[in-house]
């Protein structure tokens, strides 16, 4: 496929974006969520390129969505809380990605899960310093400065999840072409080889991890500055297995994949919900293994499948 | 420390025997998780919601019959038809119905689906059972309690949780190893473990193995949650708590591990219980960091086997 | 270009021992191998062959001697530090990043020579492309470029196995067993086209073979393995006439059918 379909696939998807957003005003909220749970899931797309199923990463998630929610108060800016939203999710994905690269497929899946879950409980246990399961209100925000107002303030956030999902699109992209992406695809097929070829499998793979704890940590940030309210549910085991979900919804073979999931996803579980309350997550569970059974390379593949097609 | 024991003496006597009942409630679960591993290849998600709903239909079951007039002591044959009933239909429908189809395809298609199965069934489980807690606590009372004698002091504990639920563990346990290790059915199910095309090739139905292995594992999950129904009142959400334990059982002792599982579930059920009387801020902490720790030293769990590839 | 008389060895193995169980897969392993030189390693299966490929690579560690490369203890190093020395291998199975195409496979080779660490250049950018062109075409593999590495078929594969090894432009070069899966009728021209690839750039070479003609042909020196040990080392015309290794070894692989 030419190489310039995608990135024009994305200006045509962001402009459809912008435009649904402003045609449908509560679509503006619901679409900020997709942005922000797709930047989450294009980082879990880097690992499953190593053949890599993540099963916790909605830890970074919750990890920047209480690094929001605790230092709103002295730092009310989210030009200045994302930085330090990356930062805290950087330096975790570090620490614990030390740690988990040294596993491998069901391993790393259910190590992944156990520290989410570990970070679940201490959200929901230490109730002086996280409230528990009441969770925290986000202190109102100023944007690049500007006050908090009703309309301008979700235009902002929504522009501002829009440039950071365009962006790191397009940062995955080229990462994915470079030598180390390639390397990183080769820890999926022949981990032994790059080692003879003297590749540091478990080096490329930690970069990798790191780069995807820091949009995690971002999709987090702008969720909690959508929401205005954290609670330790972020970071339970079934918000893990709801980000691979979107992600094989949408398809991994693109970086456009996870953001597609993440809007579907989205509003199926809006339509959902409001047409049966106590159904939302069985049509959800039903979706998702259509699309397995039917579609296993999702919505991309389709889209992918469609462009090979008239080509 | 002799100040410390006679002061919380009986609070560790109480957590230890509530950890055993506890931590043979997992082995039950565990155990089912790691031989459908063995066969399938595939980490079952929804196999915590198999326990939930063999304990829904336990309680359920025995409320009705009940009050019927069915005499307290065949309560205990209500659980056993409870598990019969759940895994004989359900594990059957999952596996020929949504697994098969399935076999073969990459590895994070599988876990979804079982993702996606998950999600379905506790849907499932609130439109059939509601969101209020369910209790039939008959068969355990109908026991009684015996003194357990614990140092100096005696502990009055229910027998069901002393004698039946750990008696049953155990029996699952012995008569798995018998059955895995001594019938021809058995043989064939380790020998599709170890090696599933040379299995196929000496003309072994893989087929039909998959299915009994997983109908088996289903019941045995079931039977867990039927064992458990009458020491508490069922909540949703018990299947999501369960799988992850397993996980960690599972993890802990290492792959396809079937007298190590039951080691480990001990590990959780002991740690956990005396988080719960000790520490309770660390409950739901406290098997992910045992399962952390023996993974830090033992990357293949504590009775995993070290696989080294040919090159 | 016989090796007894090139001064220093630029790999040495001294009294490797690795044992399997109760299998001696190296039981006391004295081998020089000289600069410039090609050394032909044969010897029924299960000799050991390989295993002494895996302890020179790092992918092994004997449970005694020693292994020096260019005069310095390569002991205890990890497969990536001995590639680095100049160390490459190829595998009796290909080992071959089967969802990347054979170009992406050769130039992930180069990437990893020249500079891997570079997160947002193109890993097929133009001077690693034509670098990674031109050493397929030298394999004859360059109509190939563009197929994924898990459609070619077995004696492609081999071939892009070597090549990835070739691209690291090692100083030493161990190969196990090169020729097999290459068809019959291609044999001879694959081994001319390597070595000639292989002396052009002054690699010494090691190679497994269980082909007499390739070894008669190819070798400088020959070394029988059999049960973990050296049996008879030298000049392909006198090892391979020698009566011993011709009922021994050469007698058992005829008879064996090595596939």
């Amino acid at each position: 496929m030419n190489r310039l379909v995608e990135p024009l696939l994305a200006l045509a998807a962001t402009a459809l974006l912008v435009l649904a957003a402003w045609a449908v005003p509560w679509l503006k909220f619901v679409l900020t969520i997709a942005l922000a749970k797709g930047l989450a899931v294009l980082g879990i797309l880097l690992l499953l390129r190593a053949g890599q199923v993540s099963f916790g990463h909605s830890m970074f998630m919750a990890l920047g969505a209480y690094t929001v929610a605790f230092l709103a108060p002295q730092v009310p800016e989210a030009l200045l809380l994302l930085p330090l939203a990356v930062l805290f999710s950087a330096v975790a994905g570090l620490l614990i990605g030390l740690f988990v690269v040294r596993y491998r497929d069901i391993f790393f899946s259910m190590l992944n899960l156990a520290l989410c879950m570990v970070f679940y409980s201490v959200l929901e246990k230490f109730y002086a310093i996280t409230k528990g399961t009441d969770g925290i209100r986000v202190t109102p925000i100023t944007i690049a400065g500007q006050e908090p107002g009703r309309e301008t303030q979700e235009w902002l956030i929504f522009g501002l999840a829009l440039v950071l999902a365009v962006g790191s699109g397009l940062l995955v992209r080229a990462y994915l072409a470079s030598p180390m992406g390639r390397a990183l695809a080769g820890i999926k097929t022949r981990e032994t080889r790059l080692e003879f070829i003297g590749v540091p499998a478990r080096r490329v793979l930690l970069f990798a991890y790191v780069l995807s704890a820091v949009m995690g940590g971002c999709g987090g940030a702008l969720l909690a500055m959508t929401t205005r309210h954290v609670t330790p549910l972020l970071s339970y085991w079934t918000a893990s297995g709801e980000l691979v979900f979107i992600l094989i919804l949408g398809g991994a073979g693109s970086a456009l994949g996870p953001f597609l999931g993440a809007a579907a996803y989205e509003l199926v579980r809006v339509y959902a919900a409001a047409l049966v309350a106590d159904a939302w997550q069985m049509i959800l569970g039903g979706v998702l293994l259509a699309v397995i059974l039917f579609a296993p390379q999702g919505l991309w593949g389709i889209v992918a499948g469609r462009l090979r097609g008239r080509a | 420390m002799a100040g410390w024991f006679s002061e919380n003496g009986l609070l560790l006597g109480l957590a230890l025997l509530d950890g055993l009942s506890y931590a043979a409630l997992v082995f039950m679960v565990a155990v089912g998780l790691n031989l459908v591993f063995g066969v399938l290849r595939i980490v079952n998600v929804a196999h915590g919601s198999l326990f939930a709903i063999g304990a829904y239909t336990a309680a359920s079951l025995g409320l009705f019959l009940s009050a019927r007039g069915l005499p307290p002591a065949a309560g205990y044959a209500v659980l056993l038809l409870a598990a019969v009933l759940v895994g004989g239909v359900l594990g059957p429908v999952i596996e020929r119905g949504v697994l098969r189809r399935v076999y073969g395809q990459e590895d994070v298609l599988q876990l979804l689906v079982t993702f996606a199965l998950f999600m379905i069934l506790e849907d499932v489980q609130k439109l059939i059972w509601g969101v209020q807690p369910l209790f039939h606590d008959a068969p355990m009372k109908f026991l009684g309690t015996v003194d357990v004698p614990f140092g100096e002091d005696v502990i009055p504990f229910t027998a069901y949780q002393i004698f039946v639920v750990p008696g049953v563990a155990v029996a699952t346990l012995a008569g798995l190893a018998w059955f895995l290790r001594r019938t021809l059915t058995g043989r064939v199910i380790v020998a599709v473990t170890t090696d599933k095309e040379a299995a196929t090739a000496m003309g072994i139905d893989a087929a039909k193995v998959t299915l009994l292995t997983f109908t088996f594992g289903a019941a045995l999950a079931a039977l867990g949650g039927a064992l458990a129904s009458p020491t508490t009142s069922l909540v949703p959400g018990v299947g999501a708590q369960t799988i992850v334990l397993s996980f960690a059982v599972v993890a802990i002792a290492g792959l396809g591990q079937i007298e190590g599982a039951a080691l480990s579930a001990l590990m959780i059920g002991m740690g956990r219980s005396i988080a719960v009387y000790f520490e309770p801020e660390l409950e739901v902490v406290v098997p992910y960091l045992i399962m952390v720790a023996v993974l830090l030293v033992r990357p293949q769990g504590l009775f995993g086997v070290v696989e080294t590839r040919r090159v | 270009m016989k090796g007894k008389d090139m001064g220093a060895p630029l790999l040495a193995a001294r009294g490797l021992r690795l044992a399997f169980g109760g299998v001696k897969a190296a039981d006391g392993i004295d081998l020089d191998v000289m600069p410039g030189e090609f050394l032909a390693i044969i010897g029924p299966n299960g000799a050991g062959k390989t295993t002494f490929i895996n302890m020179a690579t790092g992918y092994l560690r004997p449970q005694a001697g020693s292994i020096a490369y260019d005069g310095h203890s390569i002991l205890g190093l990890a497969p990536r530090a001995i590639v680095r020395r100049g160390i490459a291998r190829s595998f009796q199975l290909p080992q071959l990043f089967t969802e990347h195409t054979v170009l992406e496979n050769a130039a992930l080779a180069i990437a990893a020579r020249t500079g891997l660490w570079s997160p947002l250049a193109r890993l097929l950018r133009p001077g690693i492309r034509a670098e990674a062109m031109a050493l397929l075409d030298r394999f004859g593999l360059g109509p190939l470029a563009g197929v994924r590495a898990d459609a070619l078929n077995e004696g492609a594969r081999k071939l892009a196995d070597i090549a990835m090894a070739v691209a690291l432009q090692p100083r030493l070069l161990l190969m196990d067993e090169p020729t097999s899966g290459v068809a019959t009728a291609e044999k001879m021209t694959v081994v001319e086209t390597l070595v000639r690839v292989l002396r052009q750039a002054g690699v010494t070479a090691v190679f497994v073979e269980h082909d007499m003609e390739v070894v008669a042909r190819f070798a400088d020196r020959v070394a029988v393995w059999s049960q973990g040990r050296i049996l008879a080392l030298g000049p392909p015309e006198q090892v391979l006439a020698d009566p011993v290794v011709r009922r021994e070894v050469i007698g058992i692989e005829a008879g064996s059918g090595h596939a």
